[in-house]
């Protein structure tokens, strides 16, 4: 993975950078140690290994916005970092760069019940907020299985999902407000309390853009009730596609449940050795759908979900009748990523969507894929709404493994596009599905989206070589070419 | 006025904005023209209309999705959609009747998608499913550079590049003309109930709606009018004595609404009377509130009926605090002042003689304490020249907006100034 040239006189500058940035943020707040920075070498993307010039962890807005100054009137290169949880590789250091580390920014500010909305530091974690606030029966939504680590900005920044978003939504359905600081220094805020913000929608557009537009320094993120009560259907089914046809089947009947999850045989026989679940191993796909709301809907949709199981040839079918056994239907599914990478040495998650009526064509390509680089496939399957995540089995011991299973994901993703889906779902683009944003998006399409990014970062010092495959220069972007024309459609009707 | 250019197609729309770019000629953006009185007062000698542009190109009820072409109507949407028992959740707000003037048609639903998306209207829904904005999920445009560009996709989990539908949601027209919209449909609720309270004064009945929110029973839209308002809801279900009315709604399978129904009203009934509307009484209601009929009058914004209307937007449980210091400021005048809250308290439809600018003043400087944003909706072009239509902007917030509006429209040619001078 090509990365933009490290500029060697920052490099060469780095004790005179690092004394400068102590006059900010004091103490152990600024990290230079080669040692100490291979703890940020890499994120969850593991394969990408790269130490910082240098590490801050400031404490206060006050401190990043200085820092982000001074970083801009040195033309030093700013990664900002909440846990290091990204799978795309969003928060892979640059050597010539500074990481920002914010996982000092972890207090709790606001919990205002009445309000149903919590104000929080962005380096909370995203399980930290339903913590605090579970006592009263509430809870933040949006449920990434990595919700023990990663943290609420980097959520912000990835405009990260789980497996209940196909009824409560992503992260940008949840929040209304931020604070966040531009690399100039600029402390801006937008939102609150209140619903919508007022102007062009930037928290709307900060949500996703994966630390390249500004640092991200507060959140005020939406609570919900708790539902009254969940339960889970475990389903069997013979082939992926008759589970396919059960959730379109759900949906028809006007059903949209909390979670509907899938997973392919491999990934059900990794799961089931792991955790001991008692999934049934003689099926090719398994489903669970699970319904919460209030307890009179539950059940009666319950009903419904079992009945339409029936219908579509369900092989197996468990109905959770108690918290203990719902929990045991997703241990499986949550811990589906450690089981697989219990039965290869290692694997590579892919993340793209699809038009769920898709599934069973991609999944056959992706069989007929895995036949021809030759290294297996497991899959799990946001199901409700079409987000999958194949997980490439490979040996990083051995020679070119690892370069033949990223070309093995780029096919998968590059199918997700050709059947009218797109590269990423929830993981984000980073630096790996970097040189694959062509395959989606014209020239154009790429020079306005980088546009945006001159509006609040002229000098493409944040986060750089993320997301776009090709840095162009914010002057060169800005220019029009035009040619002096005349009046257009002279036939085109007027009034 | 110049001339008015009704494109067919997306080149068409490129070859005319790339013309707008060159000779540096403002154009105004429009749909299907309803909203042309909302905004700031155009000076454009050109327009764009996207009322060619129509047709609903992909709509599969399964994948819950639904593609468009930008001036299709939402009548043409909502027909579809119902064909199917699906909709979109954000519950589209229909401010024709209140900005032209023009008697309520009970079926027709005016405004293009286009005109929807880009002002961001949704209606009593938005506490619990979101506005326009979160169901925008594609977009296919011309920049105010003439390029065509896209964005987004058909599925609802998407995070490759800038989420430019967030963007473009609200931003009236000011950065790209949209050609192509994909929006996420949802299957709509089986039943629909609503509990009714009656007499509560406005703190006890934003307490009240509050609560309502803050419980498992997801409710899905929470009003309160005013006595002088409820009065003017025809219904049999309403008091005869002019007593206010606070209406908590809950939609999903039947049993289950029965469920819930009952239940808040147990919880939330002990303090005053309280009634319930089934399905078929529940509509005309949510629609009177959705599309501030009261505030409706036969004559339109342009003509002016001698009041102006904003939209206030505050922490929904600071709703009734937000009433009370507005009051306050208008000491006298309080007595024009007609209101009501929807939203759970978060959005308030005020209405005040047009006349001394000091009261409308009043309407931004009473919310100093808590936060939030006013748009003046309906109004005479004069005063909407003389007021700010839209939240003053933060100078830092302002100068980004502008230069995000540049990054589109470096020569400022798509709707300038509609939102904010220089944007
Ligand atoms: C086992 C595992 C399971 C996962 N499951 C899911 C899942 O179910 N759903 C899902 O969506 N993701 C999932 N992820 C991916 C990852 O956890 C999310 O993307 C998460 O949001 C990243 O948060 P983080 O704090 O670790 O951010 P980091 O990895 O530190 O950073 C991610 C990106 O955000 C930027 N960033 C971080 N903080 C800020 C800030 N304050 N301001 C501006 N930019 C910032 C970084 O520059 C980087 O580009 C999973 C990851 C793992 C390892």
């Amino acid at each position: 993975m090509l990365m933009p040239d490290p500029d060697q006189t920052v490099i060469s500058r780095k004790r005179e950078i690092v004394d400068k940035l102590r006059e900010i943020v004091p103490g152990e707040g600024v990290i230079a140690d080669e040692d100490e920075l291979k703890v940020y070498e890499s994120d969850g993307l593991t394969a990408y290994k790269q130490p910082p010039l240098i590490a801050v962890l400031p404490e206060s807005t006050e401190q990043v916005s200085r820092v982000l100054k001074f970083c801009h009137k040195e033309n030093i290169k700013v990664v900002p970092r909440g846990a290091g949880t990204s799978l795309s590789g969003g928060a892979l250091p640059l050597a010539d760069g500074i990481i920002l580390g914010l996982g000092k920014f972890n207090r709790i500010l606001d919990i205002d019940f009445d309000n149903r909305c919590a104000v929080v530091q962005p380096g909370v974690t995203n399980l930290g907020i339903t913590k605090a606030v579970e006592d009263e029966g509430f809870y933040y939504a949006p449920d990434p299985s990595s919700q023990i680590a990663c943290t609420i900005g980097g959520n912000v920044a990835e405009n990260s999902g789980g497996v209940h978003c196909l009824k409560y939504g992503l992260t940008t359905n949840n929040l209304l407000g931020l604070e966040m600081v531009l690399i100039d220094g600029t402390v801006l805020r937008i939102g609150g309390k209140h619903l919508e913000a007022e102007g062009y929608d930037l928290l709307g557009l900060m949500t996703g853009s994966e630390g390249l537009l500004g640092v991200v320094t507060e959140v005020t993120v939406r609570l919900l009730k708790k539902p009254e009560t969940a339960r889970a259907l475990l389903l069997g089914f013979s082939s992926s596609e008759a589970a396919g046809e059960l959730v379109a089947s759900i949906i028809a009947a006007g059903i949209v449940p909390g979670g509907m999850e899938m997973m392919d045989r491999p990934a059900i026989h990794a799961a089931e050795d792991f955790v001991h679940a008692g999934y049934p191993l003689d099926v090719e796909a398994l489903l669970i759908v699970e319904l919460d709301g209030p307890q009179a809907e539950v059940d009666y949709l319950m009903e419904t979900v079992s009945a339409l199981a029936d219908a579509k040839g369900a092989v197996t079918k468990r109905v959770s009748e108690s918290e203990e056994e719902r929990m045991r239907f997703w241990a499986g599914r949550k811990a589906a990523f450690p089981a697989v990478g219990r039965i290869s040495p290692d694997y590579y998650c892919m993340d793209g969507t699809i038009p769920r009526n898709q599934l069973p064509h991609v999944l056959r390509r992706m069989r007929e894929m895995s036949e021809h680089y030759s290294l297996g496939v497991a899959n799990v399957f946001h199901a409700g709404d079409g987000n999958l995540h194949p997980l490439i089995l490979y040996d990083a011991n051995k020679e070119g493994e690892l370069e033949k299973a990223e070309e093995f994901g780029a096919d998968i993703l590059r199918l997700c596009v050709e059947v009218g889906g797109v590269l990423t779902g929830e993981h984000g683009v980073g630096v790996e599905k970097r040189d694959l944003m062509p395959d989606m998006f014209t020239d154009i399409d790429l020079k306005q989206q980088q546009r945006v990014k001159c509006a609040f970062d002229p000098d493409a010092l944040l986060n750089p070589g993320k997301v776009f495959p090709q840095l162009h220069r914010c002057a060169e972007l800005g220019r029009m070419h035009i040619s002096r024309g005349q009046l257009p459609f002279p036939e085109l009707p007027r009034f | 006025m110049g001339d008015r250019y009704k494109p067919e197609t997306i080149e068409q729309v490129a070859e005319i904005v790339t013309w707008a770019a060159a000779e540096k000629v403002p154009v105004e953006v429009v749909g299907r023209g309803s909203k042309a009185a909302l905004g700031r007062p155009a000076q454009t000698e050109y327009s764009l209309e996207l009322s060619g542009l129509t047709g609903i190109t992909l709509y599969e009820p399964d994948e819950l999705v639904l593609s468009a072409r930008a001036g299709t109507s939402m009548a043409e949407i909502e027909a579809a959609l119902d064909e199917h028992d699906q909709y979109l959740a954000f519950e589209p707000a229909d401010y024709d009747a209140l900005l032209n003037g023009r008697p309520k048609d009970e079926a027709a639903a005016s405004g293009s998608l286009a005109g929807v998306i880009s002002c961001n209207l949704a209606g009593p829904r938005r506490i619990k499913s979101g506005a326009a904005r979160d169901h925008f999920l594609g977009l296919k445009g011309v920049t105010g550079r003439g390029e065509i560009i896209q964005a987004g996709g058909r599925v609802v989990k998407n995070v490759t590049g800038y989420d430019l539908m967030k963007l473009h949601a609200g931003a009236y027209g000011t950065l790209s003309a949209l050609t192509d919209i994909t929006v996420k449909v949802l299957p709509a609720p089986e039943k629909t109930r609503s509990v009714l309270l009656f007499g509560l004064e406005d703190a006890a009945a934003v307490a009240a709606m509050t609560q309502a929110m803050g419980s498992s029973h997801e409710v899905s839209a929470a009003a309160h009018l005013p006595s002088g308002i409820a009065k003017d809801f025809d219904s049999s279900f309403f008091p005869n004595d002019a007593r206010s009315v606070t209406a908590i709604r809950v939609e999903g399978p039947g049993p289950s609404v029965s469920h819930r129904c009952a239940a808040l009203r147990s919880e939330l009934g002990g303090q005053t009377d309280s009634d319930e509307l089934h399905s078929h009484n529940s509509t005309p209601l949510w629609r009177y509130i959705r599309d501030v009929v009261p505030f409706v009058s036969d004559v339109s914004a342009e003509a002016g009926d001698g009041n102006a209307v904003w939209r206030v937007s505050v922490p929904p449980a600071r709703g009734a605090d937000y009433v009370a210091a507005l009051k306050l400021k208008l000491g006298e005048a309080t007595e024009a002042l007609r209101y009501y809250f929807d939203w759970s308290g978060g959005l308030i439809w005020v209405s005040l003689p047009e006349g001394e600018d000091a009261q409308q003043h009043a309407v931004r400087e009473s919310m100093a304490d808590f936060g939030g944003h006013a748009t003046l909706i309906k109004a005479t072009a004069e005063l909407r020249g003389r007021i700010p239509v839209f939240q003053p902007l933060d100078l830092g917030i302002a100068a980004l907006s502008s230069r995000v509006k540049h990054s589109f429209d470096p020569h400022g040619i798509m709707n300038p100034g509609r939102m904010y001078a220089g944007v």
